[in-house]
């Protein structure tokens, strides 16, 4: 039995979408022939909305930081599960769970994301979560499969893991806060 | 009506009077206002959802307004204010009397990037990054250092020749004027002048730096060049667009403007 993601707890919907994550692959198989992902996917990827593959996660030290990553409709790696999820049978849990569940949840999302409600949580938006030593870095998918973090927001990258990389240069060593929106 | 001039071609006492007044709406609090706003909306802004500030046919009238804003608060301060422009394309040195010390202050010291000199130096305590995206308190610059080159007046005209204002899917994939202005696609112009400058300019809280006011002030005169090149394009769309701000739709923070009233820059300010 899957456990309800983070987001579907933090949306309160978790019943809504156990629909749309048993629905969603058909189509999403669809839409991911139709636009192919653009040199950035890995075979085992996950299928995300929009027909990008989604980047499988990361966990290693970068310049004496610990960065890591993981598809945002999965749980938080908790001490040290993230490691033991590259296995074929971990790779079928995941694929199960899938991350067009933030496909139905988006929906729902946007209105407290967007920034007329105030206050965004950290993953608001977000379809991968990075970490640079515990703390949440904001980041966003292009929708040509490229990424930008809230710490080099104007420039693109092909995977999260490099977004992480750039950020921990830019940061030289200086922790990441809590976002203020206003 | 206010005139809005090259930043090169500033006076020294138009120059004190910018600084004077961006240092006192930083002293007041209202100064970091407009860098959550703005935050909030990069966070908020969306490829395949709601986007307004960013990424989105809106990206110009949104800035053209954010500005306004920005410029009648400095006018709150002294009336004789008015943005100026940072033509990157002909001051594209870390040597522009744009950085000098009597008006932005100069590039990052290596190592931190810390601006050491200048009205908003650390040293000097009046401008503190309250709003940040990390720990660092300092007003950081590598001008230069995230990539070489400023954008080319060669290339600014490839893009204003562009004759369509925008496109679906009305985002940062987008063709037309509006998507190679912004920088996603094309020569990258927008964008790139942010990871040029570097420091706090790269990230979500841009307006730490003040001469994000000054870059945006530009792209907002290119879309006025854009305007007089192309009398017969209009923005785009003009009607029932998911999540994107149409001609008439208003636009948030505001909800009281939309992108119709803010075609025409002239009933608010002209350009020297």
């Amino acid at each position: 039995m899957s456990r309800p993601t983070r987001r579907q707890v933090l949306n309160g919907s978790a019943a809504a979408l156990a629909g749309a994550v048993l629905a969603a692959p058909v189509a999403l198989a669809d839409s991911a022939a139709a636009r192919p992902a653009a040199g950035h996917g890995h075979s085992e990827g996950h299928k995300a909305p929009g027909g990008h593959e989604m980047p499988e996660p990361f966990d290693e030290v970068y310049q004496g930081r610990h960065i890591e990553g993981w598809p945002a409709d999965e749980e938080a790696p908790e001490n040290g599960s993230r490691a033991r999820s590259g296995g074929p049978a971990s790779h079928g849990t995941r694929a199960s769970r899938g991350s067009r569940a933030s496909q139905g949840s988006r929906s729902s999302h946007r209105g407290r994301a967007h920034p007329q409600s105030g206050q965004a949580g950290p993953h608001d938006g977000m379809d991968f979560v990075v970490r640079i030593d515990n703390d949440d870095l904001h980041v966003m998918r292009n929708a040509d499969g490229t990424w930008i973090s809230l710490v080099n927001h104007y420039e693109t990258f092909t995977t999260p893991r490099a977004l992480a990389r750039a950020a921990v240069r830019e940061l030289q060593g200086a922790d990441l806060v809590p976002v203020v929106t206003g | 009506m206010a005139v809005r001039k090259n930043q090169a071609d500033l006076t020294a006492t138009e120059k004190r009077n910018f600084v004077d007044a961006v240092l006192e709406l930083k002293r007041s609090g209202r100064y970091d206002e407009f860098i959550s706003t703005h935050n909030a909306f990069i966070i908020g802004d969306t490829d395949n959802g709601e986007r307004t500030g960013h990424r989105s046919p809106s990206f110009l009238p949104w800035h053209r307004r954010f500005l306004l804003q920005f410029e009648e608060a400095l006018q709150s301060i002294t009336p004789s204010v008015t943005l100026p422009y940072w033509d990157w394309t002909v001051d594209r040195s870390p040597r522009s009397s744009l950085w000098a010390d009597d008006f932005l202050g100069g590039d990052g010291r290596s190592g931190d990037g810390r601006v050491p000199s200048g009205p908003f130096a650390f040293g000097n305590g009046k401008w503190p990054m309250n709003i940040r995206v990390d720990g660092r308190t300092f007003l950081r610059r590598s001008l230069g250092a995230g990539v070489r080159e400023l954008p080319t007046r060669a290339e600014v005209d490839r893009v204003l020749a562009m004759t369509v204002y925008d496109a679906a899917p009305w985002n940062s994939s987008s063709d037309g004027f509006r998507n190679n202005v912004e920088g996603w696609r094309g020569p990258n112009l927008h964008n790139r002048v942010h990871v040029w400058v570097g420091g706090q300019m790269t990230t979500g809280a841009s307006p730490n730096d003040p001469v994000f006011w000054l870059h945006h002030c530009f792209i907002d005169k290119l879309w006025a060049e854009w305007q007089r090149l192309h009398p017969k394009s209009g923005y785009l769309p003009t009607g029932s667009t998911p999540d994107v701000v149409d001609l008439h739709d208003t636009m948030k923070p505001w909800n009281d403007v939309t992108p119709a009233d803010l075609l025409d820059h002239t009933k608010f300010y002209t350009y020297a």
